[in-house]
């Protein structure tokens, strides 16, 4: 607090030549990460631009002309609807399911001291730390071994498996702050375990529930490699983009893919929104 | 009721199905991993276990290329990623004010853009009629016929971009924590703040570093996408040996030693480096 206060005023040796230097060390930090911020977001703007252009051949990789068709038929190429449909089913069945199985794993971690917390740890941050292609290659062989045939399902539990531990650490950070008393405060007011976690608990841990089925989502919707070693016949979104794009790369992609960045970035907005008129309150 | 009695085992019941669910997914295929890397056969007379030690005995003969390419490229995209992520992270920890969740969403929002259609904008970007090209072969960096795509630049640029947000935001936490009057104090002390940083905020940020170079270099080594889209198959990664052994070949033994490889390789790197950096100390703010 009198940090600053009790500093002594401005030291005697700095000059003007001291003052530009400190401007221009302190311009040159903002430019670079301005400069960083460019590189970050100019892929991004390729990608919306090319969405509205009308490619000279099957590829869409120069500028050509300006249209609106591209967005009036967005699924105007064989097979990209199913793909699209199919990455929806399986991000909302799997990520349903992985927000259920972290959820009760972060209230486990954050609320119980039990033995074997260590291992059940370690357990969550493995699938986080191994590189997909070795998870796709091991779900592979599992599958392999015992005959299963691949698809749809096979897709489903390979994204449930990777997006659990993702919830988990999203519900866990959420709910460090979780103030015990009220729920005894509740037991003590007679409500029966179920009450207190449908009236108390459950709208205490909402958010970071939600923030994690959220980010499961959209992890889901994005996954190539291991849905690409576990898949079949079936084909995803991203499946769909790497089949296509050795024989041509439709605008329609851009389209898709210009869609689901804007969704993603809505839902990103709303959410700090609500946490600034959070902190204004 | 039974849990009333009992009350020691509700945490075991709330992690049951997810833990027995990783167990099954997770744990069991690493096991099958290894046993199918040591079958051989053929796809139509089918794979047995014969304890083939070959496969691994090939998986560095044959591979040794890609294997030390994949440990250069994902080594040098992390580097870059901390190079362009700390001054960013740094800016948006101790400039970014009001608009910090803001700043932090435009570094997070690549991975908005489906993976394969974001890398297949760097294929417009650095085309050879494009305009990166073009500045550099008017700053003569490159010669007339120089290119960028289909080059290992553009490759490292990909990984590094992809990768770039994993390194941005464990530096953003990390920084983010710090008490700026500890940085006041040492500028107090006189020290110069080159030194203030050299002796305070490098140090204490080394946890998002530990996290960050992790989260970049173990995802970077395995990629396969990046050299099949950006590349030729001179770029060729240790990722692209296993998908076309898998999917093309369909030499599954090859394919799970290589991988296992992989693994263990990337296991031993990451218990060098806790090592080297100190786990303990590295690890003691992210709890």
């Amino acid at each position: 607090m009198s940090v600053a206060a009790e500093r002594l005023p401005a030291p005697r040796r700095v000059g003007a030549s001291a003052r530009a230097w400190a401007a221009i060390r302190r311009h040159t930090l903002t430019v670079f990460a301005l400069l960083a911020l460019v590189y970050l977001l100019l892929p991004i703007a390729i990608v919306i631009a090319f969405s509205f252009n009308d490619p000279p051949g099957r590829f869409n990789f120069t500028w050509n002309e300006f249209t609106l068709d591209n967005w009036t038929r967005p699924f105007g190429f064989p097979g990209l609807r199913d793909s699209v449909v199919l990455s929806l089913e399986v991000a909302a069945l799997s990520s349903i399911v992985a927000t259920i199985l972290g959820t009760l794993i972060a209230l486990a971690l954050v609320r119980y001291d039990f033995r074997g917390r260590a291992s059940t740890n370690l357990l969550i941050f493995l699938p986080m730390a191994t590189p997909e292609i070795v998870m796709g290659s091991s779900l592979l062989t599992l599958f392999l071994n015992y005959g299963f045939p691949l698809g749809f399902t096979t897709i489903l539990l390979a994204h449930v498996m990777f997006n659990i531990s993702f919830v988990v650490v999203t519900v866990r950070a959420r709910l460090a702050g979780f103030d015990r008393h009220l729920e005894e405060a509740a037991m003590d007011l007679f409500a029966t375990p179920w009450n207190t976690f449908r009236r108390v608990t459950f709208p205490l841990i909402a958010p970071g529930v939600i923030a994690g089925g959220l980010l499961a989502f959209a992890l889901s919707v994005d996954d190539f490699v291991i849905t690409y070693l576990v898949s079949g016949s079936e084909q995803t979104f991203p499946l769909f983009v790497w089949g296509a794009a050795r024989v041509a790369v439709p605008p329609q992609i851009n389209v898709i893919g210009t869609a689901i960045f804007l969704v993603a970035l809505l839902l990103m907005l709303a959410n700090i929104l609500w946490q600034w008129r959070r902190a204004d309150r | 009721m039974f849990l009333h009695r009992h009350p020691r085992l509700i945490p075991y019941l709330l992690l049951l199905p997810g833990i027995l669910f990783l167990v099954v997914f997770f744990l069991v295929p690493m096991y099958y991993l290894g046993f199918t890397s040591l079958q051989s056969g053929d796809l139509f007379a089918g794979y047995r276990f014969t304890w083939a030690w070959d496969n691994y005995r090939d998986a560095f003969t044959l591979y040794e290329g890609h294997f030390l390419r994949s440990l250069q490229y994902a080594g040098l995209a992390t580097l870059f990623a901390f190079v362009i992520s700390y001054p960013l992270a740094y800016w948006i920890a101790f400039r970014g004010g009001r608009w910090k969740n803001l700043l932090l969403l435009l570094v997070i929002a690549p991975f908005f853009v489906t993976y394969l259609i974001r890398t297949l904008a760097w294929k417009t970007i650095l085309a050879d009629q494009g305009i990166v090209v073009d500045v550099l072969r008017a700053l003569h960096l490159v010669g007339e016929d120089g290119r960028l795509l289909a080059t290992t630049t553009a490759v490292v640029a990909g990984i590094t971009y992809n990768y770039l947000p994993f390194m941005a935001l464990p530096l953003y936490v990390s920084l983010e924590q710090i008490d700026t009057r500890l940085i006041e104090a040492a500028e107090d002390l006189y020290a110069s703040s080159v030194r203030a940083f050299l002796r305070v905020t490098l140090p204490l940020s080394l946890p998002g570093i530990f996290a960050g170079t992790l989260l970049t270099f173990i995802p970077a080594a395995g990629d396969f996408i990046n050299a099949e889209l950006l590349g030729t198959p001179r770029q060729l990664m240790i990722g692209n040996v296993i998908q076309s052994q898998f999917k093309e070949v369909a030499d599954y033994p090859q394919a799970a030693a290589l991988s296992f490889v992989l693994m263990a390789g990337i296991l031993l790197l990451v218990l060098l480096y806790a090592r080297a950096v100190g786990s303990e100390r590295a690890t003691r703010t992210a709890a």
